[in-house]
């Protein structure tokens, strides 16, 4: 039996919204019975592209995430009796037995059921179920992606999830085995800190290139890299809340020094001066 | 009695009634005509006349007394020969056994014919321009277009600002959306071989974010879709001018609007006489080389006789104002070459400075996302990313690096420090400065500080920028060490951001000078983004969409360049001369006078000439014939447009727009407008030729759209040609303006102007709907991008620009300066006004007119509001409508059930603010004010606030014009003033605001 699921990488996505619009030019004013009723003209987020902003002027990083139903192979909105969910592993949320029924879009961990106030219906994301039912290789949203983001995959694999290697389903802890994992997640539940090295020459400041930083948490070093031509150097998937991180900066001819830190969220440590010896 | 005669006009009886026979489109054309039709030679030797009568066609030789409307031709020579291309081409082609006519020849016969007057229609202008449309009709009735899907859904294809797209249509309706997945039998695209590594595009094209919204703006609740008059305008008596942008509309009829219009352009002649009647357009239109404001607009305003409303080059202006003059590509306002750099920078580049410019944001103009994929291989070639940007823009976020973050409006001193860098530490090309440029010693003796005593250090630029030194230092190292792509401007050679601010000329004058001092177009060394220079064919020629269309206009369009002679028509030629700058439209209205500098792009020095207004001999402009509502969300300090609109100086204003948005609440007479999914065109993919020609490099590969008429217009709503159409035929011209064709007829002759004939049949392209042209051999690629100029080889690229009278030493040789070289110092700026201390012949640090150096202004309004091309939006074309675009929380936010128009904040101002996401703001200084939502993020530098510009809503709070603003038109609170006075140029990006907390009032 083929199965549905997709593969999205944070990392690829340019936050074009591309998905989300491609996705309110199908349902928007469009019928799709038995499979969904039109989406509302404005409101609907079938698919929520979510951004993430981490660290701080001048270093940060940001991250769109696209969330659509994660069509859960353990979807707790199938305790609904409208809810069902196809041998190919889409979940479908049947527009006429779920007429009125608001509970049923606070049955999703994910938040990703929404609430037709129109129509009085909770609704989703479908994985364009009418299309695929009728030959179509993707969805809409994985058609107007322009990265490469978003990747769709029906296929007889009879693995129960897409998870593995580098992909990681979001939010493991709900326990739900979605058909939607991710690459780049990190970007969302990590933290990273990061810093720019200095030194003073002739009486002006030089960006410091190639220094040794050597990340410690607690005594334990960690992880190790060396400064770019900016001076800049950044440690990425790390927990957050650990505190007592150190960094400390070697290079040679030049005094080591150290900094320490709580990450509480992603961090930039500033100017980190080196000494002459 | 000449036989062939009598024989084609016996062939064409039997052909109208066979064609009525047969198609079910020609039946209802001629259902309900109750009239006599004829055709004969001068002095009634020789005829035939045709009775229409309910729905039956009838034919008899002779001449009729009395016909309906007659077509009549010189001489029997001449009928034969010219009567009409369509009858005998459409004659030759059937399958009825009629080719016993002569073979077709090209429209430049009958345009021949008809300023020889050997062609001439007389009788009622309705019933002529009837009876051209079913001799048209005979081809085109059996036309087929569109691709059966099945289960009732047919596919068509259509065009937009964002990209090509493919429409699913069923009963009537549009059903969806979306990019065009190439099919097999079109073209492979082309494959660069870098790197040990191979690098070809997918077999589809990309679409912008706001393409994927455009059904939900034909299915806008905003539409236009009656005329509409505002129902205290009596054309005859009290006229209520102040009530414009307040009264409300009511709904009239077709006949009651174009009569009260034409009623007017008469009244404003009559009374005035030439010069009366005003026009202006947006700078963008809804897609198609037809429909296009250059194309049909353009026609109607030039046979009309109009005081036209020229445009400043918008967004280039640092570049068509400043660069022109060091490295001239005046006809590309100041932009580079784009040739070949995707090739180039693929096998060479070691790293890209991004300045000012986010082509994930602008798309490489018209381009989609087709340089998203080029800039992802350039990224995992591992090449080194630079951000130079207030902004973290959408591009650093996409594709992270380093993110440098002057204060707005101070690039210019961040360059100065680069070549500061570069000269003390003998960073740059010497070779390439003293053989390919002039005037390195003076600006050399500038930046090191010789001339004025101020050395441009890195540290001098830390007090300007708050970028610090060692940054620069660092930046201006590595750039001096690699081979650099500097990518300045939304497009990577131009446009956007920094060049419109005050000190906008300033830094796009400096960009060239650091490339310059770099070795400009030797390998991996240019000036591109990855947005355009793909290698697809370059020698293949379809027009772009500011090529001139149908216009006829000789002189203010690029028709010259190629069209005129590919497709022949009828000239048309504004015989009024006088005209008004569009940033200063206002003042010319409510004050009676205004100058401009009017930037003939054609050369370098076009843009030292000035126009006054009035013109000597003309009437003042007071009939306001405008075109759509942009000028309020687009223009700068733009309240002044609303003052202008609610003065009787203006003593009729007409609109002619898609949606009721923006000025058109301004209108005395509205007149609804169609979509392009509505109407006929033709186009291409990202050609935007006549204003840049190849820009079609941006696509991955070239896509050219027969735009297909989706449905049926809605409502009462017209296509834009057939508007003009109509009102051209109350003023007599009908047959002038049309020339007899319908919109298709249009695109099947500009078909016909193209190459595609040689490539494909017009009914194979008109059924598909796209056609993809092959990209060429590896070796007949275009080649890069100045790399004939580093090499001092003649020019090889395959552009057509410069005139040839702008080469110095030969043709093809050299730049177009008067040296032939990049000039540091600028021979046009020393022979136009060379102590003009705004723009030296030199670029200099010039401080902004507003900005964190005008004191007294600063300590009021502390923060600096820069207002970029926006993302979801092209212009103000895809904004606001009830569209899908509002539901893009990056565009505007829901705030108590309306949709806000957002400005972004440094989270830590916001929070100095007491303001949190979400909340409403009031951005305000001494010119107007505009309720937005508030983004607070760490996205922007401290001390600025970003607003995309372009709302298409113009909403205010309380008297227009007087009152905040809740549709979002940042323009309200921007400069007028020009960025030097030697210009016509605006600095949105230079102004100067505060933000506090809002709350509604009662």
């Amino acid at each position: 039996m083929k199965k549905a699921s997709m593969i999205i990488d944070a990392e690829k996505c340019n936050g074009c919204h591309n998905c989300f619009l491609a996705c309110k030019d199908e349902f928007s004013g469009n019928d799709w019975l038995p499979y969904s009723a039109a989406q509302p003209r404005h409101g609907a987020k079938w698919l929520d592209l979510q951004v993430t902003e981490r660290g701080a002027y001048p270093m940060l990083d940001v991250t769109y995430l696209p969330v659509p139903c994660q069509h859960c192979d353990n979807a707790p909105c199938l305790a609904d009796d409208a809810v069902y969910r196809r041998a190919d592993g889409i979940v479908l949320i049947d527009p006429e037995k779920a007429k009125g029924n608001e509970g049923l879009a606070r049955l999703c961990p994910y938040g990703v059921i929404s609430w037709n106030p129109e129509q009085k219906l909770a609704q989703k994301c479908t994985f364009c179920a009418h299309l695929i039912d009728a030959g179509w290789d993707a969805p809409r949203c994985v058609q107007a992606c322009p990265t490469g983001a978003l990747a769709f995959s029906f296929s007889e694999e009879e693995a129960t999830s897409p998870a593995g290697g580098d992909a990681a389903v979001l939010h493991p802890e709900y326990q739900t085995s979605p058909r939607i994992a991710y690459h780049g997640l990190h970007r969302i539940n990590r933290c990273f800190a990061g810093g720019s090295v200095i030194r003073k020459t002739n009486g002006y400041s030089e960006c410091v290139e190639g220094a040794k930083v050597t990340l410690f948490l607690g005594a334990e070093p960690v992880a190790e890299t060396v400064t770019d031509g900016f001076g800049d150097f950044k440690f990425d998937n790390l927990l957050q809340g650990r505190s007592s991180y150190v960094v400390e900066v070697t290079k040679a001819g030049y005094a080591a020094v150290s900094k320490q830190f709580d990450l509480v969220t992603s961090i930039y440590l500033g100017k980190i001066e080196l000494l002459e010896l | 009695m000449n036989r062939r005669f009598s024989f084609i006009l016996l062939g064409l009886s039997l052909k109208l009634q066979q064609t009525a026979r047969q198609h079910p489109v020609f039946r209802a054309h001629i259902a309900g005509r109750d009239i006599t039709a004829q055709i004969k030679l001068a002095g009634g030797r020789q005829g035939r006349h045709f009775r229409f009568k309910n729905g039956k066609i009838s034919s008899r030789k002779g001449v009729h007394p009395d016909p309906d409307v007659c077509l009549t031709f010189s001489d029997a020579a001449a009928a034969v020969k010219l009567l009409g291309p369509e009858i005998r081409i459409r004659l030759g082609m059937s399958r009825s056994g009629l080719q016993l006519v002569m073979p077709p020849k090209d429209a430049q016969e009958q345009i021949d014919a008809i300023k020889n007057f050997r062609v001439d229609v007389q009788g009622d202008e309705a019933h002529a321009a009837w009876f051209v449309e079913c001799l048209n009709l005979l081809q085109s009735s059996g036309w087929k277009c569109g691709t059966e899907l099945g289960n009732g859904v047919t596919r068509y294809v259509s065009n937009t600002q964002g990209g090509p797209l493919f429409v699913h249509v069923k009963d009537g309706r549009i059903l969806r959306m979306m990019p065009i997945d190439h099919e097999d039998e079109d073209a492979a695209p082309w494959t660069i071989e870098a790197r040990g590594r191979r690098f070809s595009p997918p077999r589809k094209t990309t679409l912008s974010p706001f393409a994927l919204g455009w059904k939900s703006l034909v299915y806008s609740p905003d539409r236009l879709l009656y005329p509409m008059k505002r129902v205290d305008f009596d054309p005859e008596g009290e006229r209520n001018c102040h009530r414009r942008g307040v009264s409300g509309y009511e709904r009239i009829s077709w006949d009651e609007a174009l009569d009260i219009v034409a009623g007017e352009i008469k009244r404003v002649k009559r009374d005035h006489g030439p010069g009366a009647i005003l026009t202006s357009t947006g700078a963008h239109h809804s897609f198609g080389n037809l429909g296009h404001y250059l194309s049909a607009h353009r026609r109607f305003s030039q046979l009309l006789g109009t005081t036209d409303v020229f445009q400043n080059p918008h967004s280039f202006e640092g570049w068509a104002w400043g660069a022109v003059n060091h490295w001239g590509n005046s006809l590309r306002r100041g932009a580079g070459e784009p040739y070949g750099t995707v090739e180039d920078a693929l096998k060479h580049c070691e790293m890209m400075v991004f300045w000012a410019g986010d082509p994930e944001s602008s798309s490489g103009l018209y381009a989609a996302f087709e340089g998203t994929l080029r800039r992802q291989w350039l990224k995992e070639l591992g090449v080194e990313m630079v951000h130079i940007d207030p902004f973290y823009n959408h591009t650093a976020a996409f594709l992270g690096g380093k993110w440098i973050a002057p204060r707005p409006d101070t690039g210019n001193v961040l360059a100065l420090a680069i070549a500061h860098v570069w000269i003390t530490e003998e960073l740059y090309d010497h070779g390439y400065v003293e053989n390919r440029t002039t005037g390195f010693d003076v600006w050399r003796a500038y930046i090191l500080g010789q001339t004025d005593g101020t050395a441009k250090t890195p540290e001098w630029q830390q007090a300007e920028t708050g970028v610090p030194a060692e940054d620069v230092r660092a930046l201006a190292r590595r750039w001096g060490r690699r081979k650099t792509y500097l990518a300045a401007g939304a497009m990577g050679n131009a446009m956007g951001g920094a060049c419109r601010s005050a000190t906008g000329i300033e830094w796009a004058r400096s960009m060239v000078c650091l490339m310059a001092m770099q070795g400009l177009g030797k390998p991996g060394v240019n000036m591109a983004n990855m947005s355009d220079g793909a290698p697809v064919d370059t020698r293949f020629f379809f027009p772009g969409y500011a090529e001139g269309g149908l216009s006829g206009d000789l002189a203010g369009t690029s028709l010259a360049l190629n069209m005129y002679q590919r497709m022949p028509q009828l000239p048309t030629i504004n015989s009024v001369s006088q005209k008004i700058a569009l940033r200063r439209l206002p003042e010319a209205i409510l004050e009676g006078q205004c100058t401009g500098f009017t930037a003939d792009p054609k050369t370098i020095e076009g843009q030292f000439a000035k126009a006054s207004y009035p013109a000597a001999g003309y009437a003042p402009a007071q009939l306001y014939y405008k075109y759509g509502g942009s000028h309020i969300g687009t223009a700068s300090e733009s309240n002044r447009y609303v003052e202008m609109y609610r003065s009787d100086k203006l003593s009729f204003v007409v609109n002619q727009s898609i949606w009721k948005e923006g000025e058109a609440n301004f209108a005395d007479i509205l007149l609804p407008a169609c979509t392009q999914f509505e109407r006929w065109d033709i186009s291409e993919f990202a050609n935007a030729g006549g204003i840049m020609q190849h820009a079609f490099t941006r696509a991955n590969s070239r896509v050219i759209t027969l735009q297909h008429k989706c449905i049926e217009p809605l409502g009462e709503s017209k296509s834009d040609y057939n508007i003009f159409w109509e009102l051209s035929k109350r003023l007599g011209m009908g047959a002038v303006f049309s020339e007899g064709c319908s919109e298709l007829d249009w695109c099947k002759r500009m078909f016909d102007a193209s190459d595609l004939p040689d490539v494909i049949s017009w009914e194979a392209f008109l059924k598909k709907g796209y056609y993809v042209v092959p990209p060429p051999e590896a070796e007949l690629r275009a080649p890069c991008a100045f790399r004939w100029f580093a090499e001092d080889r003649p020019k090889d690229v395959p552009e057509t620009a410069p005139l040839p009278a702008d080469y110095t030493e030969a043709f093809r040789r050299g730049l177009q300066t008067q040296s032939g070289k990049v000039e540091f110092e600028a021979s046009s700026l020393k022979r136009f006004a060379p102590d003009d201390p705004e723009r030296l012949p030199i670029p200099t640090y010039i401080p902004s007119w507003e900005g964190h150096r005008t004191t007294a202004l600063y300590a009021k309004y502390p923060l600096q509001l820069i207002t970029p091309h926006p993302r979801f939006s092209f212009h103000t074309m895809h904004d606001g409508k009830d569209g899908a675009m509002v539901d893009v929380e990056e565009h505007r936010m829901w705030v108590d059930g309306y949709p806000y128009w957002i400005v972004r904040l440094n989270a830590d101002d916001a929070a100095d603010r007491d303001i949190s996401t979400g909340d409403l703001v009031k951005v305000f200084n001494d010119r107007g004010a505009i309720i937005c939502a508030a983004l607070a993020t760490r996205r922007l530098r401290a001390g600025t606030a970003l607003s995309f510009s372009n709302s298409s809503t113009y909403d205010p709070i309380g008297e227009p014009g007087r009152s905040p603003d809740r549709g979002g038109c940042v323009n309200l609170l921007s400069s007028k003033r020009n960025i030097i006075r030697n210009s016509h140029a605006t600095a949105p990006n230079s102004c100067l605001v505060q933000i506090n907390s809002w709350t509604p009032g009662p």
